[in-house]
């Protein structure tokens, strides 16, 4: 059965300007943009499921403070990162759009789990009200898959974002840690 | 106190140093409200920026530093501008009649005490100039809170103060420091702990701290009247927060823990320990209690810490005039 014949309004795009740094020299550049990894601090933004895996990542088992990305700012001017952690609907499309518009730059979007990347579980003919993959509104940076995905691989997202902005990753992989000590036995 | 030659390069190099404990202090209080959280939420906080993450608060600032400053849309730009500046350097002034040591005074007047809570005011022109400038509905509402919390908990802080300066007989507070003896059983805490109390609890509602921050409330205000306020302009708002909070922690270990004086050696630590000590405190009552509702906040004001206030000072002032 066909969606019924209905005014559908264009999917807005955030317009939003970013224009080059003042003072454009290759050191300082590089200075700030170290600075800028390593205090990502997110919007308080969460849209569905997703976002209890964002909560579930600043509690104490996956402790994004480590990283120093931990400060939730619930106003948009403060923050530099944004997790579309959900299913985006076209009710709420403006609405995201507005936001990251708000954000002063350097601004990073980061699309959490499988609805904000492509529609995920809602994505079937003749849908209506789901918008299919963030990257319609926003520029996104960093996809993370995942129905939801795991606060491991949220974290790996912020590292991605990190590895984006200063050209290295900072953290070791799992692999190249040393092998955990056996767990001691209370004796 | 007539203004020499002497005199203004003293006021000069104490400003500079006093610019320079403020933004130290920053750095430092917001590691320790971070690593702070983090220990009280049984996690271990930043730790990867630097060693045991002590460099993250200097990264937050370069960042801070590096970001888009921009201005709303239909702001008038002098006053949004003008609010984080008029935040930041009254309390410059503040700092000056505090005692820090029994040579290491900015400013030694007679009634330092009057100059601190006479200027303390202007935070909270700054505020309501925040919240008014930024054109926004939260800003407002924000500042609206903030200037009827703070106004309300100024007045049980000053009668809590007045107390002590009726035992001392002095505004100046290095004279009130000096009416104190070195052991703490001597201290103005043993007179005065209903006063103590007062003060312990208004200086929180005064620096607009948790569990009284309800003009930032995030839930309800997003951000409060710093919600507009990007890059400097929010780092500026809480660079004076922490200045703020240091300070009524000085005043607090001037006139109730004694200020210099310590057991064993007098001297400018005790009282950076003493003022260190409580702004932990506050950092841990921050992470410990639930935030209040805004009635609970000015009932508790206004019908418990203020007719107390003034029971005490009644009470102090009967004392003093019977038995002294």
């Amino acid at each position: 059965m066909d969606a019924p014949d209905r005014d559908v309004k264009p999917l807005p795009r955030a317009q939003s300007e970013v224009r080059p740094p003042l003072i454009n020299l290759k050191p300082l550049n590089w200075f700030f943009d170290i600075n800028r990894a390593m205090s990502l601090w997110p919007v308080t933004f969460g849209l569905a499921c997703c976002a209890i895996e964002m909560m579930s990542v600043s509690m104490s088992r996956f402790d994004i403070a480590r990283f120093g990305a931990e400060v939730f700012r619930p106003s948009v001017r403060q923050a530099d990162l944004m997790m579309v952690t959900g299913t985006v609907n076209k009710k709420m499309a403006p609405a995201l759009v507005r936001l990251y518009e708000q954000m002063p730059a350097p601004k990073f979007v980061m699309a959490c789990g499988n609805c904000a990347i492509s529609g995920g579980p809602f994505k079937f003919e003749g849908q209506y009200n789901v918008v299919e993959g963030v990257d319609q509104l926003v520029p996104v940076d960093i996809y993370v898959p995942g129905c939801p995905p795991r606060p491991e691989a949220i974290l790996e997202g912020v590292f991605a974002i990190q590895e984006k902005i200063t050209g290295r990753r900072w953290w070791p992989l799992p692999e190249e840690l040393p092998p955990d000590p056996a767990p001691k036995s209370k004796k | 106190m007539e203004l020499s030659i002497a005199s203004f390069v003293q006021i000069f190099v104490a400003v500079l140093l006093i610019i320079g404990l403020m933004v130290g202090n920053a750095v430092v209080m917001v590691y320790f409200e971070r690593k702070g959280a983090g220990f009280i939420q049984r996690r271990p906080g930043p730790y990867e920026v630097g060693p045991w993450g002590t460099i993250q608060a200097v990264c937050d600032s370069m960042k801070l530093l590096g970001k888009q400053i921009f201005v709303p849309g239909n702001v008038d730009w002098i006053l949004y501008f003008a609010a984080p500046i008029l935040a930041f350097f009254p309390v410059l002034l503040l700092f000056l009649p505090i005692p820090f040591g029994p040579y290491l005074t900015g400013l030694k007047v007679d009634d330092g005490i009057l100059l601190i809570l006479a200027f303390a005011g202007f935070g909270v022109i700054s505020n309501i100039l925040a919240g008014w400038a930024s054109n926004n509905k939260f800003g407002l509402l924000g500042a609206a809170r903030a200037v009827s919390q703070s106004i309300a908990y100024e007045i049980p802080m000053i009668l809590a103060l007045l107390a002590v300066v009726f035992l001392s007989g002095s505004l100046n507070l290095s004279e009130i420091v000096e009416n104190q003896g070195s052991w703490p059983w001597q201290w103005n805490i043993f007179v005065q702990p209903l006063a103590f109390f007062i003060y312990l609890v208004s200086m929180v509602g005064e620096t607009n701290r948790a569990p009284f921050d309800l003009p930032e409330a995030e839930s309800e205000l997003t951000a409060g009247f710093h919600t507009e306020y990007s890059c400097m302009g929010f780092a500026l708002f809480f660079l004076s927060e922490y200045a703020n909070m240091l300070l009524v922690s000085f005043v607090c270990a001037t006139f109730f823990l004694g200020g210099w004086r310590g057991p064993f050696l007098d001297g400018f630590w005790w009282t950076f320990i003493k003022a260190y000590v409580l702004m932990l405190f506050i950092v841990w009552i921050r992470w410990t209690f639930p935030r209040v509702r805004f009635d609970q906040l000015l009932n508790l004001n206004w019908r418990w810490l203020l007719p107390l206030a003034i029971i005490n000072l009644w009470i102090t002032a009967v004392a003093i005039k019977f038995f002294d």
